[in-house]
């Protein structure tokens, strides 16, 4: 088997080029990935990041907003823009007869934004209407107060993406500026081209629109130390407005380059993720009618992620729903998986592959993944043999390690004031 | 360069009806070792009577639940074995049913199909088990500000259609209803004559017709008899309504009465829609993932680029019978919804009165072809539209979507406007955060 087989080429400006040429639509995606994400904002300057994602693309040294936005809505293309913990994203779709147009638009925006006064005003309401309408929403609320208790407020998982309506108020265009022309350097772009065009063609034009690019490469925060934790932590948030109740159970695990990583990843996909929600799902929803929602993610990532185990229910099941994570956690480390989840969770994660590859835009994801993480262009075509070489033993093992009911950190948000028990 | 070819046109569609009236669309795709079948009914919530709201979505769930071949407990794995992924939704118009994986799984998932039609179990006790899930599912709903005002909207611009109550029905039915009430609608809309089952990917149609009649050839039709729906009345003057609820942020939602797909007004308003507010494209499935082009529309200017509002969408879907066309609006902090409302009723005077510009009706029809082309990247949507066009109206329209949209002028759109965005068909919402 080939497999995706996509090519991989470091233009002389630093920036890399990821490109792959199907033929499903006459389209193509772009996904530019900058090193440049919440990670890099200071206790000070909580949401920089998120605030440059809603303003990098909205005017450039050549163009402003306006003029921007009537080019891509020519065409009709939606320039996404959004940030995660390391990276700020740009990811569009065009018609492959505008990518070229698209891809020096994008490129643009990269390298030249002007963050304009006015605009830096407007996208400032924009960003704190979010950050209120998280503060109205349990299942924000329980996501970002479980990270807080996690990682603390030192560590850059602990704090909130998008900041608080304070430090949102301080960002100004110098600190958007500053911000950019710090991070937002060629080593830090990876630019994934996929969809109706040929590789070599997709990186000349890569190579054509930021070649006279240039900036000082930056480490990449990889050490922070975690906060030290004692003893199982619970948080209520009330918010008595509100229907069901939103629960968010987790522990920090481990980074995504831990040699153990599959053995986590299929116990996580057996605890609760397979078919309708795992072990989890089988009891709290199916058998119990507890909850519409209930899974787990594991979001290994440069630093050690989370394990986090999340389930909407109704206020009077909340000390049921949870002692039944307790019951499902400890029956997962005391025993392990059986022979036949194993197999089972192997083949699915295995033959996922070809649905996960279908579109320009999972593949894009993908390779963008592949790229983040270094885990080799081959890596499509490896990882049936890297699942299949996982030992009962070792998703035993990361069980035990990964799960201590007894060191759970649980925030319950929504209509619900009792006590956790 | 890739032709517009996965983009089925009428020829490279294979249709057949069985004996049993089970409708068969088949096509190939061969871009992927891939396979998607999607089982259509011509039911949803617009067949519900009162104290029976939900009874369609509820039957979706139970439909997951063990049939007579295939026990509860090993329901589980038949179609992740094959890195599948599986799934339903109930809407308005329709029920439905997909499972999209590799292609060598298409025995399998016709085997579900099959059973899910006519041998599932409705077990009593799994049926208690699923009220809880439901009305769990209801309750998340409405911890969303925005979901809760759209179905109050909805049942205050429909005072006699059915399309008045929302899909996962209303709180007092779904802690009534018995099994009975759920396996009776079952037993009445599930049928050959009542289904539609779609087939796209790596398969060649000739065997995969074979594969469908081995499956489905021996489950009988039966008397659907689907009731006709109450015509909704003229709208004679605005409606309005208000939630005042503990909240933090303000939200504005504009209903218009919406034409049904087959409507000669349906694609001019789609057109109108993308000035106003970005195209969407037109695939439930897809086209809500990501946002519309909209920087330079109309409302997005008028609203979020001046500092109104955070957020603008416009909503238009094809439905069977005539809907809702909606604006919904999200203030910015700080600002009052009066002046969000007025602003954004302004600009709907504004094209009801003047129509479009020129330029704007081709950057419409860029952006309309763009998203169609987007919207069918994969088996799954592709199958998707095919099945959902058919149960509200024809597949064949679905393949004739550009033609249609390439066709609509001027003209047409600033009459559908001035018909269409009337001020006395319109149904103002408001969520008022009380802080």
């Amino acid at each position: 088997m080939s497999g995706l087989a996509p090519t991989r080429e470091v233009l002389a400006s630093g920036v890399t080029v990821l490109a792959k040429r199907t033929s499903t639509t006459p389209a193509v995606t772009l996904i530019a990935n900058i090193r440049a994400g919440s990670v890099r904002d200071t206790a000070r300057d909580q949401g920089l990041a998120h605030f440059v994602s809603r303003t990098i693309d909205r005017g450039t040294d050549r163009h402003s907003a306006d003029e921007l936005a009537e080019q891509l809505d020519n065409r009709g293309v939606t320039l996404s823009t959004s940030v995660n913990r390391h990276l700020l994203s740009l990811s569009c779709t065009c018609l492959v007869e505008d990518v070229d147009d698209v891809l020096r638009l994008v490129a643009e925006i990269v390298t030249q934004p002007a963050f304009p006064s006015n605009e830096v005003d407007r996208r400032r309401g924009e960003i704190i209407t979010l950050i209120r309408q998280d503060e109205d929403n349990p299942a924000a609320v329980a996501g970002e107060t479980l990270m807080s208790m996690l990682y603390g407020t030192v560590h850059p998982y602990g704090r909130r993406l998008r900041g608080t309506i304070d430090s949102v108020e301080r960002v100004d265009r110098q600190t958007l500026q500053h911000f950019h022309s710090t991070y937002c350097v060629p080593t830090g772009l990876s630019l994934a081209v996929v969809g109706d065009i040929d590789p070599a063609r997709a990186i000349d034009a890569a190579r054509s629109v930021f070649d006279d690019w240039s900036g000082a490469t930056v480490a990449e925060v990889t050490d922070t130390p975690m906060p030290s934790k004692a003893g199982r932590q619970c948080r209520v948030v009330s918010m008595m407005n509100k229907s069901q109740t939103d629960i968010a159970y987790g522990f920090a695990t481990i980074a995504r380059q831990d040699a153990s990583y599959h053995a986590y990843s299929l116990m996580n996909n057996i605890l609760g993720q397979y078919s309708l929600g795992g072990r989890l799902g089988d009891s709290i929803r199916e058998q119990q009618g507890m909850a519409y929602y209930v899974y787990s993610s594991l979001e290994a990532n440069l630093m050690p992620g989370p394990l986090v185990i999340r389930a909407g229910v109704s206020p009077a099941n909340v000390n049921r729903a949870i002692a039944s994570i307790d019951t499902e956690l400890r029956k997962l480390v005391e025993s392990g998986p059986t022979e036949q989840e194993l197999i089972e969770s192997k083949q699915y994660l295995s033959g996922s592959m070809p649905r996960t590859l279908e579109t320009n835009m999972g593949i894009a994801t993908y390779l963008q993944t592949v790229e983040f993480f270094a885990l080799g262009l081959d890596y499509d075509v490896r990882l049936p043999d890297l699942l299949r070489s996982v030992t009962h033993e070792q998703v035993h093992q990361a069980a035990s390690r990964a799960i201590d009911p007894e060191h759970a950190t649980i925030v319950v948000a929504g209509p619900f004031e009792g006590t956790l028990a | 360069m890739a032709a517009l070819e996965h983009i089925p046109q009428s020829g490279s569609v294979r249709e057949e009806v069985l004996d049993n009236g089970l409708r068969v669309l088949i096509q190939s795709v061969h871009t992927a070792p891939l396979a998607t079948v999607w089982c259509w009914y011509r039911v949803g919530s617009r067949d519900e009577i009162p104290g029976q709201t939900g009874v369609s979505h509820w039957v979706e769930h139970m439909n997951f639940k063990g049939t007579t071949n295939i026990p509860r407990d090993q329901i589980k794995g038949i179609i992740e074995k094959y890195g599948g992924y599986w799934n339903g939704y109930t809407w308005i118009d329709q029920t439905t049913y997909t499972e999209t994986a590799t292609s060598d799984a298409l025995d399998r998932m016709l085997f579900i199909e099959a059973e899910r039609m006519r041998s599932c179990l409705y077990d009593p006790g799994d049926c208690e088990s699923e009220r809880t899930v439901i009305i769990s599912e209801l309750q998340g709903g409405e911890n969303d500000p925005e979901q809760l005002l759209d179905q109050e909207l909805t049942a205050t611009a429909f005072r006699a259609h059915s399309y008045r109550h929302p899909t996962i029905g209303w709180l007092s039915d779904l802690q009534t209803m018995t099994r009975d009430d759920l396996y009776s609608h079952y037993r009445r809309f599930y049928a050959p004559n009542n289904a539609t089952l779609v087939i796209v990917g790596d398969v060649h149609a000739g065997d995969a017709m074979r594969e469908v009649v081995k499956h489905f050839d021996k489950l009988e039709s039966s008397d659907v008899a689907r009731r006709a729906c109450t015509v909704e009345p003229e709208q004679l003057g605005e409606r309005r309504m208000t939630i005042s609820k503990e909240g933090t942020t303000a939200y504005l939602k504009i209903g218009f009465h919406a034409p049904e797909v087959k409507h000669r007004d349906f694609m001019p308003l789609l057109v109108l829609d993308a000035v106003l507010s970005g195209a969407k494209g037109v695939n439930l499935w897809a086209s809500f993932r990501t946002a519309p082009p909209q920087r330079s529309a109309r409302l997005y200017q008028a609203l979020v680029n001046s500092g109104l509002a955070s957020a603008v969408s416009g909503g238009l879907l094809p439905t069977q019978d005539p809907f809702l066309y909606t604006i919904s609006v999200t203030a910015t902090e700080g600002v009052s919804l009066d002046r969000v409302e007025e602003v954004a009723i302004r600009e709907l005077e504004r094209v009801r009165v003047n129509g479009i510009s020129a330029q704007e009706l081709q950057k419409a029809k860029n952006q309309l072809r763009a998203r169609l082309v987007f919207e069918n990247d994969s088996i799954t949507n592709i199958a998707h539209q095919l099945g959902f066009f058919e149960t509200i109206a024809s597949w064949q329209i679905y393949p004739t979507l550009s033609k249609h949209i390439e066709a609509v002028t001027i003209e047409e759109v600033g009459r559908v406007a001035a018909d269409r965005l009337k001020p006395t068909s319109r149904t103002v919402g408001r969520f008022e955060p009380v802080r």
